[in-house]
């Protein structure tokens, strides 16, 4: 065990974590109020628009708080972020074919 | 010449310098992950064209009864709670474990935190807080599944005879059109697989750092890595375990 103690070369750092709290309330406000809309606001596109930009939000703090990508190079970044896009664009598109495929069986 | 210099330091990328000031390991984790999440995006997305293409009910939330003529109301689904049998609390167990997934999520990113400072046991004491949280999701996940597939008692829709349904499976679904189960099925399926590897993963990091591999004088890292960079890899998994969850929670459960 005696040499396990020995491999720290010197005073082990106090723990820096109040960035990670902060985003840790943010994300269970941000869930507290995506319950609250659900019992309260009758179902419509307002209310599903209002869920998206919740849920968008809470990724965007956890990818770049816990995930660090915030801090990365601009490169990588945009790497990660453009192709998404681009699936919520295919997202939408389907979206709305499922809603025609809805008329076209009436 | 600038390889000579750097390799002494530990393992580069054989370039002499640092691509994207990220180590090779972690790029490749984050490029892993967005081809994972093309996997997710596919099952969201045949959930939004299927979901879109059957009849959405219309009435009053408290009038709304299960029937296969149109996809059922998620809340309406989801009110069952271990140990409180019969009493109706709307989305409050899924609830319960988003907030599970979220504050293992949290013990994660202290786990890495610990790793940057080289503090082994604060890692240790972390990565197991971690591995129970998710444990826990998986528990609460296999309630959640047996629930579904035994369904309610007699409250379920009509077949095509005219016959009650009990439960759901592939074929057969009390709760509404059979796509709706077969999309739960697959999807919170899914990301179970994938939370059970990200606990698999996470018992061989806490296996490694106990045994104290990550501190060793002689252990060559990536460039620009820090000791504990097995601890932040696997931690960029279990928070991409966590977002996908996020997004499952909103589009499957909330809209």
């Amino acid at each position: 065990m005696a040499e396990i103690q020995h491999s720290q070369d010197g005073e082990i750092a106090k723990p820096n974590t109040a960035i990670i709290w902060k985003t840790f309330w943010i994300l269970s406000g941000l869930t507290a109020l995506e319950f609250l809309i659900a019992f309260t606001m009758p179902a419509n596109m307002l209310r599903v628009g209002i869920f998206i930009i919740l849920t968008i939000a809470k990724a965007a703090y956890i990818v770049g708080e816990f995930m660090h990508l915030r801090h990365e190079v601009k490169f990588l970044i945009w790497a990660i972020i453009l192709p998404m896009i681009f699936v919520g664009w295919l997202l939408l598109a389907m979206i709305l074919e499922g809603g025609s495929i809805f008329t076209m069986l009436q | 010449m600038a390889t000579a210099t750097s390799s002494e330091q530990g393992i580069d990328w054989s370039g002499g310098n640092l691509p994207l000031k990220a180590s090779w390991g972690k790029l490749m984790m984050w490029f892993f992950l967005l081809s994972d999440a093309f996997s997710f995006s596919a099952l969201l997305i045949s959930y939004g064209l299927i979901r879109y293409s059957h009849p959405a009910y219309s009435g009053k939330v408290s009038d709304f009864e299960f029937s296969q003529a149109y996809w059922p109301i998620p809340e309406r689904v989801f009110e069952a709670v271990p140990f409180l049998h019969g009493v109706p609390l709307p989305l409050v167990f899924v609830g319960i474990m988003t907030f599970i997934l979220i504050m293992s999520s949290v013990t994660m990113v202290l786990a890495v935190e610990a790793g940057h400072r080289g503090d082994r046991r604060d890692v240790e004491k972390w990565m197991l807080w971690t591995i129970l949280g998710g444990i826990t999701f998986l528990g609460c996940q296999a309630w959640e599944w047996t629930h579904f597939i035994h369904g309610t008692e007699g409250r379920g829709a009509t077949d095509f005879y005219g016959n009650v349904i009990y439960g759901a499976n592939l074929i057969q679904n009390e709760y509404g059109p059979v796509p709706f189960a077969n999309l739960f099925f697959f999807i919170t399926g899914f990301h179970g697989m994938h939370v059970t590897s990200g606990v698999v993963l996470n018992i061989i990091i806490f296996y490694n750092t106990a045994l104290g591999i990550y501190d060793r004088p002689d252990r060559k890292v990536d460039e620009g890595a820090s000791r504990y960079e097995m601890v932040e890899k696997v931690g960029l998994y279990w928070h991409f375990v966590d977002l996908v969850w996020v997004f499952v929670f909103t589009f499957f459960y909330l809209v």
